[in-house]
């Protein structure tokens, strides 16, 4: 069924991705394909992947970025994934009922047995979370580890999103959106999470931690220096030596 | 948007197949279609060679639309989720349509004329036609990620296409069963030509000049930065979201294309549906095959040049 949950119950689960911290050691990506590649959606294509164009399904990418803005310039690594929309316009596109929201949690997900393969759902998202698998002919996409959060098999801790569990910086949190008083929910209000691209209205579940203002290592207005006009001899040489 | 053949196929030659079934549902209706009695067989025949022509384009197209699903087997799933997508609607109005169509064969076949309760077949193929295509048109036009895409001229540009292509192709078979030329027609098909090209060009106009909101910053959530640009690609391959939305066509090209469907698609079709008064069944054959392949290159351009959010990920100024 396409049509979204009507009477969802509230909890939403999703990530928080700190691209203060974030190092784009590409980490959570490698980590999302092993397990992914061996979960439920298994397997994911992988063509030439030694060769000289490689080329396959991920759920997750991490692009870097140059910014510049109001507090100077810097590079952003910027994971990208499934945002498990609150409106996701690539489950009510689906024409079979393949893609749907979960009521119970939020997670989207898609039912790989009732997939056409139309890619009208790839289309419908903005973020490009959703990518074809062409050798099953259906389409792929992130279950937020469906089978690890839930998984009874696994250590409590280890009950995370693959690439929540193997960020060396602790850059990606899971948790309850849902709730305003779980962790993750009190991140996005101390840090001003944000939305992507919120002026399409998907309503993205995930949220990003925007980089924290810098400290400037110059005093305001860029420092001034000493004059050292007059100097001779050797302090002249050396003043002459040092300000090259 | 890469440009699928399958894709073009279908929208290309269901569109005229739906728009064929409008006008010769609506010249049934209005009692303009070719009287049979007094004009005997060759009359009867051309009005159900009217529906073949109609339902075997539409059905090419939609049997072409299959190859572009990666399992075609599973196809009538499709048919399911018709409350929240118009390609499950598009789906099933365009099949149901063939229920009044072969019924409307029927009658022209075993009565000749459709009269009385029989007028329900042709009324049934109009609106079922007519929902086709506004389905098809609206599955592009509800997608918020292209811009090009979500313009209010698309729905009324596969509409107004089909009724061409659909006009043309009436008189080519009118033509083929030795009707009389059909000047009432034959000012329709023109008028239809000159409105496709009217809407074709009002589009590009549109989308030449339209922005998105949409930025590379807002779509790393930083709305603030005054400037975004990609340093790294997060790989050095390409990708199924790099070939599906990242398709680009030259500037110069698309202008060269444009000029290429309005010239074949739509002016040199309605020059020779007029000049075929004098020059025969020829010219009007000619302007059917000039407006197939200009409506394809339409449609080619159609995808080529609609850019998606995702490629803003991929270095994108602007979509």
């Amino acid at each position: 069924m396409t049509s979204l949950p009507s009477h969802p119950t509230g909890k939403t689960l999703g990530l928080v991705i700190d691209l203060d911290t974030c190092v784009g050691c590409h980490a959570c990506a490698v980590a999302c394909k092993e397990w992914n590649t061996g979960g439920h959606m298994a397997p994911l294509p992988d063509r030439d992947p030694y060769g000289p164009n490689p080329s396959g399904v991920w759920f997750n990418r991490v692009h870097s970025f140059e910014v510049d803005g109001p507090g100077g310039g810097r590079t952003v690594h910027f994971p990208r994934s499934c945002l498990h929309c609150a409106e996701p316009e690539c489950v009510t596109v689906c024409p079979t009922g393949a893609s749907y929201k979960r009521a119970e949690d939020g997670i989207v997900l898609i039912d790989e047995d009732k997939c056409i393969g139309c890619k009208l759902c790839s289309w419908a998202c903005p973020y490009g979370a959703r990518e074809f698998d062409d050798d099953a002919g259906v389409m792929k996409k992130c279950t937020l580890c469906i089978d690890r959060i839930y998984n009874d098999n696994l250590e409590v801790v280890d009950r995370v999103p693959a690439c929540v569990a193997v960020c060396p910086v602790s850059a990606r949190h899971f948790g309850d959106l849902g709730d305003p008083r779980s962790e993750v929910s009190r991140l996005v209000a101390e840090r001003g999470g944000r939305d992507l691209m919120p002026e399409l209205g998907y309503k993205p579940v995930n949220k990003y931690l925007p980089p924290r203002p810098r400290k400037s290592v110059l005093p305001a207005g860029g420092g001034t220096r000493e004059s050292t006009a007059g100097a001779t001899g050797v302090l002249g040489w050396l003043d002459r030596m040092l300000s090259r | 948007m890469h440009p699928a053949l399958s894709v073009i196929v279908f929208t290309v030659a269901s569109g005229a197949g739906y728009g064929m079934l409008i006008i010769v549902s609506a010249l049934s209706l209005l009692g303009w279609s070719r009287p049979v009695i007094d004009q005997g067989i060759a009359a009867r025949w051309h009005g159900i060679a009217e529906l073949v022509v109609a339902l075997g384009m539409a059905g090419l197209g939609l049997f072409a639309s299959t190859f572009h699903l990666g399992r075609r087997e599973r196809a009538w799933r499709a048919f399911s989720q018709w409350r929240s997508s118009w390609l499950s609607r598009e789906g099933i109005v365009s099949l149901a349509t063939f229920a009044p169509a072969l019924a409307f064969a029927w009658v022209r076949y075993t009565e000749g004329v459709v009269r009385g309760p029989w007028q329900l077949a042709p009324a049934g193929c109009l609106a079922g036609a007519v929902a086709t295509l506004v389905c098809t048109g609206m599955i592009y036009a509800s997608l918020k990620p292209i811009r090009q895409w979500r313009d209010p001229r698309v729905v009324p540009a596969y509409v107004a296409l089909a009724l061409a292509s659909g006009a043309v192709m009436t008189l080519l078979v009118g033509w083929a069963f030795g009707a009389p030329p059909n000047a009432a027609l034959t000012a329709f098909a023109v008028a239809a030509l000159i409105g496709a090209a009217a809407v074709k060009l009002s589009y590009w106009r549109a989308i030449d000049r339209g922005r998105s909101a949409s930025t590379t910053a807002s779509a790393i959530g930083l709305n603030e930065a005054t400037s975004a640009r990609l340093l790294d690609p997060p790989h050095t391959g390409t990708n199924y979201l790099l070939e599906e939305m990242g398709f680009r066509v030259a500037r110069k090209h698309a202008l060269t294309l444009r000029r290429a469907a309005l010239v074949v698609g739509f002016v040199l079709p309605a020059i020779l549906v007029v000049v075929a008064h004098a020059a025969g069944a020829l010219a009007v054959a000619v302007a059917v095959v000039a407006n197939l392949v200009g409506t394809a290159i339409e449609r080619w351009l159609f995808f080529a040049e609609a850019t998606h959010t995702v490629t803003l990920y991929y270095g994108a100024r602007a979509v």
